[in-house]
């Protein structure tokens, strides 16, 4: 038996035997796509609509009926006049308001432009301008259509704004998702295992043994490995299943970028585990030196041009930002290493410090 | 078994580790003949850790020779790797892992054969009368039965030098006598014992001690001839003698 397979084998068994983290880091990725897919997105279903209506009539109906047939609009009241709309917008009982002209029907037929404007509570100014982007959307689809049978058909809404055609955030979290599960995993996991055998001992006797330093480290991490990449392939089928985000560039581009950046931040988690002693520190060490500047600072969440240029700059030297600059590339804009270069570059990059770094500092407790 | 008979387990001379400005081991010369149980005593912090440590090949002298089971430790650490065993302060084995696992990692580690694993995994066992308990996780079982476990395992591969940093300690005076029994078999069977122990009857099972004082070797010779050489009564004593100057300083 090669002493490698059996230290393969012992890692093996410290992940099956410790359940309840194996359980997190399976769970915890599927759970949280879920999360950001329903409860975070920022995508909002089900807005309160009121439509005021002066003068009602065939075609005014239809647009009525098309606002109630998406899931993003459920009709809360039908108004004569507007004279309701700031006591209702003030009590919260509508979030938005479309407001049809008088002659709205009228000037349709005749090929005049029939106005419509479209109100929205911005009291959170995202779903604000997400409520208004969707009201239009229902518009101009009401409007394409009508056109299509009557000929030059005009509606003129107020406030166009830039609409995002797959209307969905889902698309653009779950590139930062791999981004964010592979650091949990690769850095953390590492992270905390190495220092656990540091802290039990039992790394010393694995130093002693006549096993090579890079072997003991290769054997820790390709368990972890293994997981980061089963846990990424969850994370784009179930991306794709429940939340049809797209994978329109070459799977295989992905994963393969996906190994480069689990390696940077495996030797993140080396280079974290070679600085601590206990499982604590490394664990706080791992969340603030790995966890978070890839949640705050990667453009996951937050996206980093509304941020200030010191956080911008900050943003350059996290992995993460990269990373999920590729994965985005692949995924939605479907773009393969022709574009994707220069970013594949820059991981690329940091990974051979940090693999140095890593190593390098391995050794030194060595000696 | 493994090293001629007289022959030098472990030589060293003038050893030195410096860290930074501070002497860790200072200048120590001494030689470990085979199949001696050679007590390594000290206070804390007195640097035997340290020795045990470029001994073993952890860490490398600063200056100063050295030689394990005849290779050099600057240059064929690797070899002197297969040649010992280790049992650290700390606990040597996997708490998660079964008895059983455990003994399979580390025959896989230091390549023995599956006949070799199988025969010595049965042998061990039933000398420490584990063969009901081999499928249980190490973490149940009682201190006292870890080390003695751990101890076997560090002889697994048969090893012709064990280093043992201070293995009995928190133990029950009845298992760490068995320790000791565990210790003289291995040592009856030509194994050298390289033994760090704070429990002062324990340096009396020696065959010689060493006793470190900040960084040095402040004496060296067998319990007797320490005690005579000295005037003690007891190891104990002589213990605190030594040690005391040092402690009153750093205080």
């Amino acid at each position: 038996m090669s002493a490698f397979a059996g230290l393969l084998r012992k890692e093996g068994l410290h992940i099956l035997r410790d359940r309840r983290t194996l359980l997190v880091v399976i769970f915890m990725p599927i759970l949280q796509v879920v999360l950001f897919g329903y409860a975070i997105r920022t995508d909002i279903s089900d807005i309160r609509l009121a439509i005021v209506d002066p003068s009602p009539d065939a075609s005014t109906l239809e647009l009525r009926n098309r606002f109630s047939a998406t899931d993003a609009f459920r009709i809360v009241s039908v108004l004569p006049n507007v004279a309701p709309l700031d006591g209702l917008f003030a009590s919260g009982a509508i979030q938005e308001a479309v407001v049809l002209e008088g002659d709205f029907a009228n000037r349709l037929s005749r090929g005049l432009p029939a106005r419509v404007l479209v109100v929205a509570d911005a009291s959170e100014p995202n779903s604000g301008s997400a409520m208004q982007s969707y009201a239009f959307a229902v518009i101009q689809s009401y409007e394409r259509d009508l056109a299509t049978r009557a000929g030059s058909v005009r509606i003129a809404a107020e406030a166009r704004m830039r609409f995002n055609p797959t209307r969905a955030s889902s698309n653009l979290f779950v590139p930062g998702l791999i981004a964010f599960v592979l650091t949990v995993i690769s850095a953390l996991m590492t992270a905390i295992s190495l220092t656990r055998e540091k802290e039990t001992g039992t790394m010393e006797i694995l130093l002693v043994s006549p096993l090579r330093p890079f072997e003991i480290i290769i054997g820790k991490v390709l368990a972890y490995l293994v997981i980061g990449f089963v846990s990424v392939l969850f994370v784009v089928a179930e991306a794709r299943l429940i939340f049809n985000v797209p994978l329109r560039g070459s799977l295989f581009l992905l994963l393969g970028e996906g190994l480069l950046y689990i390696l940077t931040s495996l030797s993140l988690g080396i280079l974290i585990s070679s600085r601590t002693s206990s499982q604590r520190v490394a664990m706080i060490g791992a969340l603030a030196g790995t966890m978070l500047p890839t949640i705050l600072l990667s453009g996951f969440i937050f996206p980093l041009e509304s941020m200030p240029w010191p956080l911008r700059a900050i943003a350059n030297v996290i992995p993460a930002k990269w990373f999920v600059m590729i994965a985005r590339g692949i995924m939605l804009k479907g773009i393969g290493l022709e574009y994707l270069w220069p970013q594949t570059l820059v991981l690329l990059g940091m990974t051979v410090v940090l693999v140095a770094a890593a190593t390098r500092s391995f050794r030194i407790r060595l000696a | 078994m493994t090293a001629a008979p007289n022959a030098t387990a472990i030589e060293a001379h003038e050893l030195t580790r410096r860290f930074g400005s501070f002497t860790a081991v200072d200048q120590i010369t001494f030689d470990v003949a085979a199949g001696e149980v050679f007590g390594f005593l000290g206070a804390n912090g007195a640097g035997k850790t340290t020795a045990i440590r470029i001994l073993t090949g952890l860490l490398s002298p600063s200056s100063g020779t050295a030689r394990v089971a005849g290779h050099d430790v600057y240059t064929e650490s690797e070899a002197i790797k297969r040649r010992i065993g280790y049992m650290s302060q700390k606990f040597s084995l996997y708490e998660d892992l079964t008895i059983r696992e455990n003994i399979r990692l580390y025959g896989g580690i230091y390549d023995l054969s599956k006949d070799e694993l199988r025969d010595r995994t049965e042998r061990m066992l039933a000398r420490l009368g584990l063969e009901q308990s081999a499928g249980t996780q190490v973490r149940s079982l009682p201190l006292g039965w870890r080390q003695k476990l751990a101890f076997s395992v560090a002889l697994l591969h048969e090893p012709s030098i064990v280093f043992l940093d201070e293995p009995t300690s928190g133990v029950d005076p009845i298992t760490r006598r068995q320790f000791w029994e565990l210790i003289y078999e291995a040592a009856a069977r030509g194994t050298t014992v390289f033994v760090t122990t704070h429990y002062m009857d324990e340096a009396e099972y020696c065959d010689r001690i060493s006793i470190m004082v900040a960084g040095r070797i402040g004496a060296l010779g067998t319990p007797a001839e320490l005690r005579q050489r000295f005037g003690v009564e007891s190891m104990d004593e002589l213990f605190v003698r030594l040690a005391r100057p040092t402690a009153s300083a750093a205080s």
